[in-house]
């Protein structure tokens, strides 16, 4: 990538004497860090030269060498080159420095890494498996561990084809027999211990945050079957009458280790599992993940598919933010009425998409090299019409019912603060990060497929609450409509496709770290291939998921009533969070 | 103030409401159960009631529309039925979640397997309808269907046998008119082609 000019002349690393490394891996970047170095060497990166944003922590199991790998991804919130971090740690005890005490947005992500990949963080306050079950045997992202229900390691499966004989996945996989635990184990006697630890660790916490008045603490739960919590999904809140003094969320009920599935298939076979993440955008999940494989394949789209994905990501940022307007008067409490108008704007942007890619929500549109469909001029004209007159009449009633309506202002304004420096440090993205006052934009910081053609604002706001999220995505809409026009104006003719469609891609061994402003935040693709069909390593880096790091600090001494509120201003989909 | 706009609120609905019964008015009584009414209703000038009254009333579908794969069958001169489907296998090597299984048939004499399927099946329970065995065939002998009631009482029948998934080329056409006349003008372009070659060659 880009940083390799000012590698070797940064005195910084020259300051620790050959003891960091580059990764000379062909296909691979960035440095190698030795363990005991890290916390040092990532203060000295914040502090002397800007790396104040931590945008992803992954890690990859490197069997063959025997060690695992903890990848870190680094940016600077004004903008500029990226740095990535790489720590080794052999596979018997795996453990590193937590960094939770520099960026706090650590927090769910190495807990993630510990959960999946079972590497300890060293000075984690909370290091408990997030996704999965606090009794699960093993971790399922190293490559010794197999589930159950193994097959084989790797798609397509042989039994499949030429000696197909059909069979019921039950037969083989019987339920009340699908669970695997060492041979000591009983599960008669065994003690569920994680919920206390969850407790404690509230109740230790909310006593040294509010001063209290002597009055009593309660914990209660709201969720996983709670209709306010936009799915199975989790908030362990500890009240001191109607304030929150304390708030862990607790998820993972959808979990179906999107991971482990992405590294049994093949490259081409992930696509339509990408559209199974956050199912209101399966288009922008699609070209997240093309784009980070085409980087590793040096792959180019030509010119009139770069435009078919733009306007697609751009139609699937409308129906996301007029969705979300929907739900949060939802959230709100008028119940359905309103979000069934914002669904009207949705259904009609679907019918576009049902009609270019075959499916309303599974899209599974795009290739490597471009898209898998020409656009006809009957559909651009149905966008051109939706673009140009319904969108934007629709989103001035939107904005004249709702913007200066009193029950809106005075239910979120001032509620569910996240200041700048916070919003940066809990590693926020998308409309959260940019309601709190810092304009970063990937189609603008880090432009990739064509969006440096296109004239449009970065949406921002500075009060950080709930209400600038709504201005946010209100102003974000617009500037999707604007660059929208542009596009269907300058779309030119020609191949959609670069090449032929292949079944099997040839994709180099190296990494690639894929990202892109999906309408919720910053969605990654952490992608590692070792030249054989399918990927060693697929990574994907949640912006909602990694948004939720931040709730606790937004709803802190809010009333109960509005965490509801604030929970529906982050923007989950629970496809994405449990992954 | 805040009765006002509780008020202003309810006024949205009720304009929404209003809308409603103006627009059936004004397409006197065709509104519903017509297909000028159904594809009135899914277009952006829409205004009041946006519903489509499933069962009563379907939603045409698109072209393009995907749900379940099926295997196009010709009728050959004698009248007896061509399965396109050569038993290569890549549609089951494509698909993402292994949900095809397929056996090639063996010449009942000699023993050697011939290009056709002796078992075809896919289990309906876990196809996730993305269609890429559709897309890389390069017989065009499976392609997506738009049959999409296909609730049933039990599950025992969701792996579906050779039998169920045949379908006709005429079934083919009715549903996606544009595509196989496309596929139809490239098989006869690349035969006059070959033809050609042959004849130079000769």
């Amino acid at each position: 990538m880009s940083e390799q000019t000012t590698a070797a002349t940064d005195p910084l690393i020259a300051d620790y004497e050959g003891k960091i490394q580059r990764d000379n891996r062909t296909g691979f970047d960035g440095y190698v860090v030795p363990v005991e170095l890290l916390i040092s060497f990532v203060n000295r990166l914040k502090n002397e030269r800007g790396y104040d944003y931590l945008s992803s922590i992954t890690s990859v199991d490197y069997e063959q060498d025997g060690y695992f790998e903890v990848v870190y991804h680094l940016y600077r919130i004004l903008g500029g080159e990226s740095m990535t971090l790489k720590v080794r740690t052999g596979r018997e005890t795996p453990q590193v420095p937590s960094l939770y005490h520099i960026f706090p947005g650590a927090d769910l992500q190495e807990r993630e890494v510990w959960d999946l990949m079972g590497i300890k963080f060293e000075g984690h306050p909370d290091l408990r498996r997030v996704l999965l079950w606090e009794g699960f045997y093993g971790h399922p992202l190293q490559k010794d561990w197999k589930e159950p229900y193994f097959e084989e390691e790797i798609k397509p499966f042989k039994s499949r084809w030429p000696e197909g004989e059909p069979s019921y996945a039950e037969d083989k996989n019987p339920f009340a027999d699908n669970v695997q635990y060492p041979a000591d184990f009983d599960p008669t006697k065994w003690r569920e211990s994680s919920e206390s630890r969850l407790y404690s660790s509230l109740q230790q916490a909310g006593a040294s945050i509010l001063e209290s008045d002597e009055s009593d603490k309660i914990i209660i739960n709201l969720g996983p079957q709670h209709p306010s919590t936009h799915g199975v999904f989790r908030m362990v809140a500890n009240i001191e009458g109607e304030r929150i003094v304390g708030l862990k969320p607790a998820f993972g009920y959808l979990h179906r280790n999107h991971e482990k599935i992405g590294e049994r298939n093949t490259f081409i076979q992930n696509i339509p599992f990408t559209d199974r993440l956050d199912y209101i955008c399966s288009m922008s999940n699609n070209l997240g993940y093309v784009q980070a494989v085409e980087m590793l394949m040096g792959l180019q789209p030509p010119e009139r598919a770069e435009y078919i994905r733009v306007i697609m990501a751009e139609l699937t940022r409308v129906i996301n933010h007029v969705f979300w307007i929907g739900f949060l008067l939802n959230d709100l409490g008028a119940f359905f009425t309103p979000s069934l108008y914002a669904l009207e704007e949705r259904e009609l942007i679907l019918d576009v998409f049902e009609e270019v890619s075959g499916s309303r929500m599974m899209c599974n549109y795009m290739r490597f090299g471009g898209v898998v469909r020409d656009i006809s001029p009957e559909v651009l004209e149905k966008i051109r019409i939706l673009v140009n007159d319904r969108l934007p009449r629709k989103l001035e009633d939107f904005e004249r019912y709702l913007t200066n309506s009193e029950i809106i202002r005075a239910r979120c304004e001032g509620i569910g603060i996240l200041t700048q420096e916070e919003a940066i440090a809990y590693s926020a993205s998308g409309p959260v990060l940019r309601a709190s006052g810092v304009p970063y934009d990937i189609r603008r910081a880090e432009p990739y497929s064509i969006y440096d053609r296109f004239d449009f604002n970065v949406a921002y706001a500075t009060h950080g609450d709930v209400y600038d999220r709504y201005l946010v995505r209100v102003q974000e809409v617009k500037e999707s409509i604007k660059i929208l026009k542009q596009a269907i104006n300058d779309i030119p003719e020609g191949p959609y496709l670069a090449g032929k469609s292949q079944y099997q891609v040839r994709v180099p061994a190296g990494e690639a770290y894929g990202r892109i402003e999906s309408p919720k935040g910053e969605l990654g693709f952490y992608i590692v291939s070792n030249g054989k069909p399918n990927p060693w390593r697929y990574h994907v880096r949640a912006p909602s998921f990694i948004n939720l790091t931040g709730l606790e600090k937004m709803c802190l001494g809010e009333k109960v009533a509005d965490v509801v509120v604030i929970l529906g201003s982050i923007d989950i989909v629970l496809g994405e969070v449990d992954r | 103030m805040n009765g006002w706009e509780i008020i202003r609120g309810l006024g949205v609905t009720l304009g929404h409401f209003f809308d409603t019964y103006l627009e059936d008015i004004r397409w006197k009584g065709k509104r519903y159960r017509t297909k000028e009414g159904i594809e009135g209703r899914r277009n952006a000038s829409v205004r009041g009631a946006f519903t489509i009254q499933y069962p009563e009333e379907k939603l045409p579908v698109w072209e393009e529309f995907r749900y379940l794969p099926f295997l196009v069958y010709d009728i050959s001169a004698e009248g007896e039925r061509e399965i396109r489907c050569t038993a290569c296998g890549i549609c089951s090597k494509v698909c993402p979640p292994q949900c095809i299984w397929i056996t090639r048939k063996k010449d009942p004499e000699t023993g050697r397997p011939i290009t056709k399927p002796e078992v075809f099946a896919i289990d309906v329970d876990i196809c996730m309808n993305c269609g890429f065995c559709a897309e890389f065939c390069p017989f065009d002998a499976i392609k997506m269907d738009h049959e999409y009631e296909i609730a049933s009482r039990s599950r025992d029948g969701n792996i579906y046998q050779l039998e169920k998934l045949l379908k006709s080329k005429d079934y083919y056409h009715s549903i996606r008119p544009n595509n196989s006349s496309r596929e139809e003008k490239e098989k006869l372009e690349k035969e006059a082609e070959k033809l050609k070659k042959s004849e130079s060659t000769v």
